[in-house]
Formats: structure tokens, sequence, C-alpha cells
């Protein structure tokens, strides 16, 4: 049973990953980095890391697509 | 050196990386078994200096030295990004540009989860010890629910609730405040960062010692330093963002 849960959890991680990966414009990739970090989440969840889930819940599905997405707009020069 | 050649080393490298990568992994516990050392060392360890979380008791405790560099890697990243977001000399403030609409559903949900999660970030930071959590996730989660602000209301609001001078300080003092309590342990007992506290009950408020007043302190230079950083990103993005077409055309003594 748990087995396959993880299973289930890394193929999220792997559709995720690919996903970010094929994603072309950086904004759109931001929306698809912050749900690659929320599949992240349920993998350390599932392999019962609740304080590295905490962390990678905090940066990885919010602090670093925040950012991406305000240097994306910088770099375009604004909205 | 010709490309064949180097293409040579690349496979060679690729080779040697792989076959002692694959070394390695044929020599990991198998996974899901029930033989763990560390953990077999660890969690004894962190019972005994009466920390319920054993993940905290090794970051805060036994391996505190890291956790100091790991701040300090922290502390000296932001400084960095924030000495080359400041803006240049041709930049000038322009004020924020006028917000798009703010869907009301978007709002509503903004304003009930800023408090929300503030709550859940200091309960993160306060409760390390005994519960998943500690100060880097309870600091980034306290740093970036803030911007909720920014969701929900205007860049007018966050910056007026957000005095970037004071959590300047609040990350300096937080990257000192790791340091010296380390000190405290030297003159204390023998070493750099002993737990010097009284270990009080396991599963108690205060208990394991110095654990939940690291994770304080880390929980302070974590927030401020993400919020510090945000803050400079967020100047570069709304403040200075339409700066780039009036650079293009610059006129006679229209740049200082």
């Amino acid at each position: 049973m748990m087995t396959a849960v993880v299973g289930l959890a890394l193929t999220l991680v792997l559709f995720a990953g690919v996903a970010v990966v094929l994603t072309s414009d950086p904004r759109r990739q931001a929306v698809t980095l912050s749900l690659f970090g929320l599949s992240l989440t349920v993998l350390f969840i599932v392999l019962q890391a609740p304080d590295v889930a905490l962390s990678q819940l905090a940066v990885g599905t919010a602090f670093v697509p925040l950012m991406v997405l305000l240097a994306v707009s910088k770099i375009r020069g604004g909205r | 050196m010709s490309r064949t050649a180097r293409m040579w080393l690349l496979g060679l490298g690729l080779i040697g990386v792989g076959v002692c990568y694959a070394l390695a992994a044929l020599d990991l516990p198998s996974f899901g078994s029930t033989f763990h050392p560390y953990r077999d060392m660890a969690v004894p360890a962190a019972v005994a200096h009466g920390a319920a979380n054993a993940v905290t008791s090794i970051v805060f405790d036994q391996r505190g030295l890291d956790t100091l560099v790991e701040e300090i890697i922290l502390f000296g990243s932001v400084i960095g990004a924030v000495a080359l977001l400041r803006p240049s000399r041709e930049e000038q403030e322009h004020g924020p540009s006028p917000m798009g609409r703010v869907l009301e559903p978007t709002r509503l949900l903004g304003y009930v989860m800023l408090p929300t999660t503030l709550v859940i970030g200091v309960d993160v930071v306060t409760h390390g010890h005994l519960t998943p959590g500690g100060g880097f996730q309870g600091g980034v989660i306290l740093a970036t629910g803030l911007h909720l602000l920014y969701v929900a209301g205007s860049y007018q609001a966050l910056d007026r609730l957000r005095p970037v001078a004071l959590f300047e300080h609040g990350e300096a003092i937080g990257a000192a405040g790791f340091a010296i309590l380390g000190i405290a342990g030297i003159l204390t007992s023998a070493a750099y960062l002993t737990n010097m506290l009284s270990y009080g009950t396991l599963g108690q408020m205060f208990s394991a010692g110095t654990v939940p007043i690291l994770n304080a302190i880390v929980g302070v230079e974590v927030a401020s330093g993400v919020i510090v950083l945000l803050a400079r990103f967020f100047d570069q993005a709304v403040l200075l963002g339409h700066q780039r077409e009036s650079i293009s055309v610059p006129q006679p003594g229209e740049l200082r």
C-alpha cells in the first residue's frame, strides 16, 4: 500500500518536473515551478519527512516563484 | 585541446563518476529497510536533551555549528543580492504603477489568509523543538505570508507595514545572536554552541535547552532576510519597472 503511494508521489514529481522543463514562457514557468514544489512537498510528506516538506512548501511553492515573477517583471520593463 | 580530446576526457570523467556513483548506490541500505544507524544514535541523543522533534535537535543542538554556517550563507547571499539589486544611478523611483483590478475573491482570500499565515508562522517557529518546523521554515512562512498584503491589497499597503530598515537590523541581530549564544556555550561549559540550558521535560513548551532560543533567533534572521531580499526585488520590479524606455532616449540635462 505504502509503496503504491510513494510510487504515485514520485510519478507526480516526474510529471510536474517535465511540465516545468516544457514550459517555455518564464512567467508561466513560475506557476509550473510552484506546482512542482507542491508535488515535492507531497512526496516528502509521504516519505514521512514533515520538516523538509514544510521547508519545501514555504520556499519552493511560494518564495522562489514569487522571486521569479518579480525578476521576469523587471527584465520585461514593468508590467 | 582539440574537440575530440575534450570529448574523450569528458567520457572518461563521466564513466568514472558513473562507476563510483553506482558503487556508492549499491552500498546504500535498501529503501524502506529498518537499518538506520544514524537514527539509532540521533534519536536517543535528542531525547536525552529533551527535544521531542529529533530533526530540530539535530539541526540546532547536535549539529549546531553546521546550522550557524548555513545561517551565515543565507546572510551573505541576502547581502550579495541586495548589493546587486541596488538602483543604478540612471534609475529613478517612479512610484508604483497603478495596480490592476484585484478580484474581490482574491482580496477576501488574501485578507483571511494573511493573519492565518502569520499565526502559523509564529507557531512553526516557537514550537520547532516539539512539532515539525523551526526557525527556517517558520521564518520563510512569516516573510512570504506578509506579502499576501501585496496580493490582496496594494504595494502601498505592503510598503507601510514593512519598514525595511527595521528588518535589516533584524537580519543582523539574528545572525549575530546565533554566534553570541554559541560563545555562551564556551563560557559555561567546554565547547562552542554547547546546549548549556536546562533540558526541561520532554514535550513541554520550555524544554530542549537552547534549541527553542536558537529557533527564535533563526526565525527572526530568516524572516528579516527574506523580507529584505523581496523588498529589493519589489523596488526593482514595481518602483523602477518602467525605467527602460526613458533610459533609451536620454534628454540632455535630464539624467542626474
